[in-house]
């Protein structure tokens, strides 16, 4: 999905002075568009291309089809059974995986990262155990999992969190330990207590690692909640099992629509938090420049 | 001025890192209200550990410390904004600490703020201003709690000669309002006659005192008075008791 490669493009060196920056503005402002545009046209083109120079009719329906095709069966169709209707149904199962995956992601990881910040050994008791969750592979827990919750809502909610948790601990720790030296002297020299550092000064200059945590657990939840949801083939019909049944019953066209579906709430997700983060930040820190 | 009880004291105060770097040597001298004492020394001799141990941020090895520790005022070489929060809120961070109430708060920020001349600036952001007006937030926000001493950690340096002259007669001019008493540590030999009531020279690690000199000019002092003899002739002398401080190390300066 390359339409939202966010303003990195291009455009300079077009115009030089100063009375003719406005203009560069808004060519610029107009190329942002633009760029990916073109981009998404050129991949659906070389999509009809192969789609139609090098593949007979049953490969185009099999592996293949046409996004015409992915548009009519996918889109278009609005059934109980078919087309769009159940993978958006599909699709609010998942995203409500992953939003309280995330949430309760974010609520653990920032409480395990204050507490990893009071005290040396709070975080030497802690941080192996949260590498350890970081590198076991997924599909090795999954048995586990399916002993202890079962196959509802709460399993892939576990997957989600054990997918999400790290960047968020680790990025949290990081902002909270990254005050500076002369600020802990102010507050020491007015007699603050560990609450009002915390809440003053640790808290607030964490905000930008926070969020970048938060980023990169937001992407981790929704692949969390596709990923726990193709492994646990029972429940409720998520957007991961869909997937997997289109595959099997060779439903193409819907399973292209379901994928995309599932890659346009990452980006949606992913443009959510980038937004908070600008909005958060915009007043104080370098980084908040790259999401406009 | 013997009369009055000093904001702080040193009694022969030693200082020994743990690393054996020996930083301070039997410094002893007080600082009253209205008096603006500075010290001048090669980098490296102690001149920030003596602050420090006067603020209590850290103890000395030896000696004793008397100092109104309760609202101290601590001008570090940074200006130590919090980059999230506006010049208003920055101003107001101290009183906040201390628990003042907001509309308490929100009177003593503004007339810090407008102390230091930074009116219209209240909803900036640190990013936005330069390095003499993050200073100028800074002491703004060491202002609103009235402090009755001011330690001052070279907070200076990093700006340019001209705000650094600016900054200078705002200091004085600062002081002689406030009439705290004042400890102000800098390289600058014109900087520190400019502001002070006494200037005192430490040598080269371990710092001792080598030796005081009276500024005897009035308050409020003019721009120009840089440019009078007679302040030429303390900054010499100044200087010359400055070039024996350098010990057999050499204080590159």
């Amino acid at each position: 999905m390359s339409e939202h490669e966010p303003g990195s493009e291009p455009v300079h060196g077009q115009v030089e002075t100063d009375d003719e920056e406005d203009k560069a503005g808004k060519g610029a402002a107009l190329w942002t568009y633009i760029a990916p545009l073109i981009t998404f046209v050129l991949i659906i083109g070389i999509w009809y291309l192969i789609s139609y120079g090098r593949m007979d009719a049953v490969r185009r329906r099999t592996a293949l089809p046409a996004p015409h095709t992915v548009f009519e069966d996918g889109l278009l169709v609005w059934e109980d059974r078919k087309g769009l209707k159940p993978i958006l149904e599909a699709l609010l199962v998942t995203s409500r995986v992953a939003l309280i995956g995330l949430g309760i992601s974010i609520a653990i990881g920032v409480l395990l990262a204050v507490v990893m910040n009071t005290a040396k050994w709070a975080e030497r008791s802690i941080f192996p155990y949260a590498v350890i969750i970081q590198v076991t592979p997924i599909l090795a827990l999954v048995p586990l999992i399916r002993n202890w919750y079962g196959f509802g809502i709460s399993a892939r909610v576990v997957v989600c969190v054990l997918i999400a948790i790290f960047p968020v601990i680790t990025n949290t720790l990081f902002g909270l330990q990254s005050a500076k030296e002369g600020h802990h002297d102010l507050f020491t020299l007015h007699h603050a207590n560990w609450l009002t550092r915390l809440w003053r000064l640790e808290m607030p200059g964490a905000m930008p690692a926070f969020l970048t945590g938060m980023r990169i657990a937001a992407g981790g939840c929704v692949i969390g909640a596709v990923v726990g949801d193709f492994f646990f083939r029972q429940g409720e019909i998520g957007l991961g099992r869909l997937i997997d049944n289109y595959q099997k019953d060779t439903r193409i066209p819907e399973l292209f629509t379901a994928t995309i579906v599932a890659c346009l709430f990452g980006i949606a997700i992913f443009l959510i938090v980038g937004w908070i983060s600008n909005r958060t930040l915009k007043h104080w820190h370098e980084s908040a420049r790259n999401y406009t | 001025m013997g009369d009055v009880a000093p904001a702080l004291k040193f009694e022969r105060i030693s200082k020994t890192f743990p690393d054996g770097t020996e930083a301070l040597d039997g410094i002893s001298f007080s600082v009253s209200m209205g008096e603006f004492v500075t010290i001048v020394g090669p980098s490296g001799c102690g001149k920030s550990t003596l602050l420090r141990i006067a603020s209590g941020l850290l103890e000395p090895t030896s000696g004793r410390v008397e100092a109104d520790r309760e609202r101290i005022g601590y001008v570090f070489q940074d200006a130590t904004l919090l980059d999230w929060r506006n010049v208003q809120n920055n101003v107001e961070l101290l009183p906040q600490l201390h628990g003042f109430p907001k509309a308490e708060r929100k009177r003593l920020a503004s007339e810090a703020i407008e102390l230091v001349g930074l009116q219209g600036f209240e909803r900036h952001y640190p990013k936005s201003l330069s390095g003499g007006m993050k200073m100028r937030v800074s002491l703004a926000r060491t202002l609103t709690l009235a402090p009755p001493l001011f330690l001052f950690d070279e907070p200076f340096a990093a700006v340019d000669e001209i705000t650094r002259q600016r900054l200078n007669e705002e200091t004085q001019a600062l002081f002689q309002r406030e009439g705290f008493a004042g400890l102000f540590i800098t390289h600058s030999i014109s900087e520190a006659v400019f502001m002070s009531t006494r200037v005192m020279v430490m040598s080269a690690r371990p710092g001792r005192i080598l030796s005081e000199h009276d500024v005897p000019f009035s308050y409020p002092r003019q721009a120009d008075l840089r440019f009078d003899s007679k302040f030429g002739e303390l900054c010499g002398e100044v200087s010359a008791a400055l070039e024996g401080a350098h010990g057999s190390e050499d204080g590159h300066e």
